[in-house]
């Protein structure tokens, strides 16, 4: 009696589940790294509800930042995410790196362990720290390039917001209680199925996507309505920022290839939960159904996450080649000819399961088209620095190291769209070595370049230049020796997801590439380490102007730290790259001649309902703790109808007084403090006034 | 490109003008979002018809029943001749809106969308009961795993939709029709015409095709 109930309350979840103990009875190096990883969850956990309370940090917390529906606050809560999740990536990309430095013959990690790893690690690079940060980023950046107070549902942003982190929670829960899948990150049955994993692994892995994946689609909607409705007067298509271009190309795409992702997971839990034959071996399931479903996704989610990173690079080279940006017509054209073209490729993701070769000549020529957009892009970027007075700021070093390095891996791409080489190298290193070529140097620099170019934006300082460019070099250093090594493994015939391997050939390639993995956690720690040196060194990089790099858009036309409603007076936009124009004829810090009040939608419970109750929802679907999950979801959804029932939160109406006072006293500073030319962009008199630039190019 | 542009404006770049008080019409915005979320979801129902369509086929029947056993026209055309009602009668209900004919018209008329919604969903459910008590189950087949991933996935909608129009009853009846109630209306008349619109794929593909 007393055992029934037990089962009932706690499902699946009994002894063996608790990783954190596992290494007690069985002290092997396997078994320590498990356990010491379980640990480090629950220690970091621990330390941060430590220094929370410490530093009384729980109520500023949560009204500054958690009940908030300001996009900038939740674009921070983004990153942060995706930060935590880039550690946690890293760490196992480096422990698998080791592992296979020393897997001739066997290594330290048991195979089960390393499919564990490179199953988290591809799931949370992508999920959990790609996605959010380029989600951060379009929140932090897109209402301030278009003009906007807020996005057009600031409430649904918090929503979304909520559901990633639920994802993100389950994923980080998974490191203690019970085994994540240890399919891949794309999961394919009939070996994820419930014959084959029976526990509660895939299950982890169906209900953190499907939980993320709701919130992306929502921020999809969310941000393609706040780009076609909430820009500033005057501020047609034509004259967005290339960054918001990119932003809405992305935003479309999450409308329409999140769906499959939603799809084939939702399938898979039918199987594994209700016997359905979606995919299993038998009874008539198909499995082609699966990887076709998935790659309708991921194809397009590569470009999802691509583009944002090219937006940023747009917005990068031109502020600092001082030139307004080349071809910005062709780089529209070349963004929304990729968007559409990336929904007609993804069948190249398996060339080899066994279609007709006429259907894989058709893919595998689309593939090679879809090369041709992002050609037009390198060579706009590169039109836009020549002639111009490059200064190699360190988003410049991560956007020169990228468009080396991504042309690289645009060419090994090439190379994989052929059918016929595919078959050659397809589940070899070299593929692994292509992908991580196309989305570090384009995905992962994008993004850095993109957190220390709007950081003082957000907060009022500049990052650390120096540990910048360590940090930088470290990552570009670190990735060429963890990844060209791959290439050459892999056209040697080394497969991928293999713990061990007997060819003595691939030892010394594979030691080179554990050296990278050093280097790139060096990079990761003085990342770290450049964030604390620029806060405890705050006060000599402050930006007060708003303007630290002569910058071209909107945004920079505001003060830093951004006020909460972002313009005193909603500007009037008469032409591409608004700030700079303005700025040539002299005219960059205009007084508005009227003031108004300004409504800002009013906070919300939302975001943190979901965070908690979708965990809980995801947890007690995982575990089988159907209690569980049957109230999380009675609380969301009687949370929505509430919410419906009782209608918006009150607006916070901020005087027009109080704005004229603020945007007076921030001219009035601006107006003391000396331009500075841009050979002192990187000194302590920077305070964020820009100078005009006297030679000018066209 | 930009600076020349310019030079026909008084301010380059950027100014600020006495602010017009606009309108910020949260409908208009509120439908938009509308539409894209529908958008998504019709892929969700395209998927499902997919792998459906890909089921038709003898290795996925897998021995059991085939759409020909299972499928009879009365059922079905009972479920549509309700849905497609109940259509109707959501329109009448945006007319009374639209025309201001008083808070009973749009109440009585939401009443009969949401009775017909229940009919539909009561014969529907009876047809899965009938499938139950056969053998036709989602574990039996590939076949019947894809039925009744895309045929209750409508019906949840349609029970997500009903719900929605209970929630609405009970807004309009204690808060009239205001311009919250107006907004949130079409959209659920939006959703609901969606779904017949769902609905007439799976008649056409699922029940039609399968006697055929």
């Amino acid at each position: 009696m007393t055992q029934e109930f037990w089962k009932m309350v706690l499902g699946r979840l009994n002894f063996e589940s608790l990783d954190f103990l596992k290494a007690f009875y069985d002290p092997t190096l396997n078994e320590v790294i498990l356990t010491g990883a379980a640990w480090a969850v629950l220690a970091g956990g621990a330390l941060g509800v430590a220094v929370l309370t410490y530093f009384r940090l729980w109520g500023p917390m949560w009204r500054k930042y958690l009940v908030s529906v300001d996009h900038k606050r939740i674009g921070i809560m983004y990153i942060v995410l995706a930060f935590l999740m880039l550690a946690r990536g890293v760490i196992e990309g480096v422990v698998m790196r080791a592992q296979q430095a020393d897997g001739l013959g066997g290594g330290f990690l048991s195979a089960d362990h390393y499919a564990q790893l490179f199953s988290t690690h591809g799931t949370i690079m992508i999920f959990f720290f790609a996605m959010p940060f380029l989600t951060g980023l379009i929140n932090i950046v897109v209402p301030l390039q278009i003009g906007a107070r807020d996005v057009s549902f600031p409430m649904l942003n918090s929503v979304s917001l909520g559901l990633t982190v639920s994802g993100a929670m389950l994923i980080m829960i998974s490191l203690v209680l019970g085994k994540f899948s240890t399919g891949g990150w794309t999961a394919y049955p009939p070996y994820t199925e419930s014959t084959f994993q029976p526990g509660v692994g895939p299950d982890y892995w169906i209900w953190s996507l499907m939980l993320a994946g709701v919130g992306s689609t929502l921020t999809g909607i969310n941000f393609v309505v706040t780009i076609l409705k909430e820009r500033a007067p005057g501020m047609t298509l034509m004259k967005m920022p290339m960054f918001t271009w990119t932003a809405l190309c992305t935003s479309i795409l999450m409308v329409f290839a999140l769906p499959p992702l939603t799809v084939a997971a939702g399938m898979l839990a039918y199987d594994r939960y209700l016997g359905f034959h979606f995919f299993t071996n038998a009874l008539g399931g198909n499995m082609m159904n699966f990887a076709n479903l998935l790659w309708l996704f991921g194809h397009p989610e590569v470009y999802i996450l691509i583009l944002p990173a090219f937006g940023v690079y747009s917005e990068i080279v031109a502020t600092y080649s001082g030139k307004r940006l080349y071809g910005y017509g062709s780089l529209v054209v070349a963004t929304m000819v990729i968007a559409i073209l990336s929904f007609t490729v993804w069948l190249h993701h398996f060339f080899t399961m066994g279609q007709d070769a006429n259907v894989n000549a058709a893919f595998g020529i689309a593939t090679m088209l879809i090369g041709v957009p992002t050609g037009v892009k390198v060579y706009d970027w590169m039109a836009t620095m020549y002639r111009g007075r490059v200064r190699f700021s360190v988003p410049m070093v991560y956007m020169v190291a990228f468009m080396m390095l991504f042309v690289i891996g645009g060419l090994t791409g090439i190379i994989l769209a052929n059918p016929s080489i595919d078959f050659q190298v397809h589940n070899t290193l070299f593929l692994v070595a292509h992908f991580h070529n196309m989305l570090i140097p384009g995905l992962l620099f994008g993004m850095l370049a993109g957190y220390t170019y709007w950081f003082p934006k957000v907060f009022g300082f500049r990052l650390n230049d120096k540990w910048g460019y360590v940090s930088a070099y470290c990552w570009i250093t670190g990735f060429v020796l963890v990844f060209f090594p791959l290439y050459i493994v892999g056209l040697m015939g080394m497969t991928r997801r293999t713990v061990a391997y007997t060819n003595p050939a691939y030892e010394p390639w594979m030691i080179v590439s554990g050296i990278g993995g050093l280097v790139v956690t060096v990079a990761l720690a003085t990342l770290v380490l450049q964030l604390y040196v620029s806060i405890r060194d705050r006060e000599y990089t402050r930006d007060i102007g708003g303007d630290p790099w002569d910058a071209r858009t909107l945004e920079w036309a505001t003060p830093s730290p951004i006020p909460a409603y972002n313009f005193a007076v909603i500007p009037h936009i008469h032409a591409r790259e608004a700030f700079a124009v303005a700025k040539e004829a002299g005219m960059g810090y205009q007084e508005p001649k009227k003031y108004s009040d300004i409504h800002l939608p009013g906070d919300t419970y939302m975001g943190v309902i979901m965070a908690v109750f979708g965990t809980g929802f995801g947890f007690g679907m995982i575990w089988y703790m159907w209690w569980l999950a049957i109230v999380c979801f009675a609380v969301m959804a009687v949370a929505f109808v509430g919410r419906a029932l009782r209608g918006d939160r009150a607006a916070v109406i901020i005087p027009a007084a109080q704005v004229e006072a603020e945007h007076r006293a921030w001219l009035e500073r601006v107006r003391k403090l000396a331009p500075i030319t841009r050979e002192h962009e990187q000194d302590g008199t920077n305070y964020g006034v820009a100078a005009p630039d006297q030679g000018a190019a066209a | 490109m930009s600076g020349n542009s310019t030079a026909i404006y008084a301010a380059p770049g950027l100014s600020f003008e006495a602010e017009e008080h606009h309108d910020h019409d949260h409908a208009g915005k509120a439908l938009s979002g509308f539409w894209l979320f529908m958008m998504s979801d019709l892929i969700i129902f395209g998927l499902f018809f997919a792998t459906y369509a890909t089921m038709l086929t003898p290795m996925s029947y897998a021995g059991g029943p085939t759409p020909k056993d299972l499928f009879e026209l009365p059922g079905a055309a009972m479920e549509t001749a309700a849905l497609l009602t109940s259509t109707l009668t959501f329109g009448f209900a945006s007319l009374a809106v639209k025309y201001d004919m008083g808070r009973g018209k749009v109440l009585g008329w939401l009443a009969v969308t949401l009775a017909l919604g229940m009919v539909f969903l009561g014969l529907e459910i009876r047809e899965f009961v009938h499938m139950f008590a056969i053998g036709a189950v989602p574990e039996r087949s590939g076949f019947l795993s894809s039925f009744f991933g895309l045929v209750p996935l409508h019906g949840a909608h349609v029970t997500a939709g009903s719900i929605w129009l209970i929630i609405m009853m009970i807004q309009i009846a204690r808060k009239g029709v205001d311009e919250t109630a107006k907004s949130r209306l079409a959209r659920l008349a939006l959703f609901w015409h969606f779904l017949d619109i769902i609905w007439i794929g799976i008649f056409s593909v699922v029940y039609l095709g399968g006697i055929a």
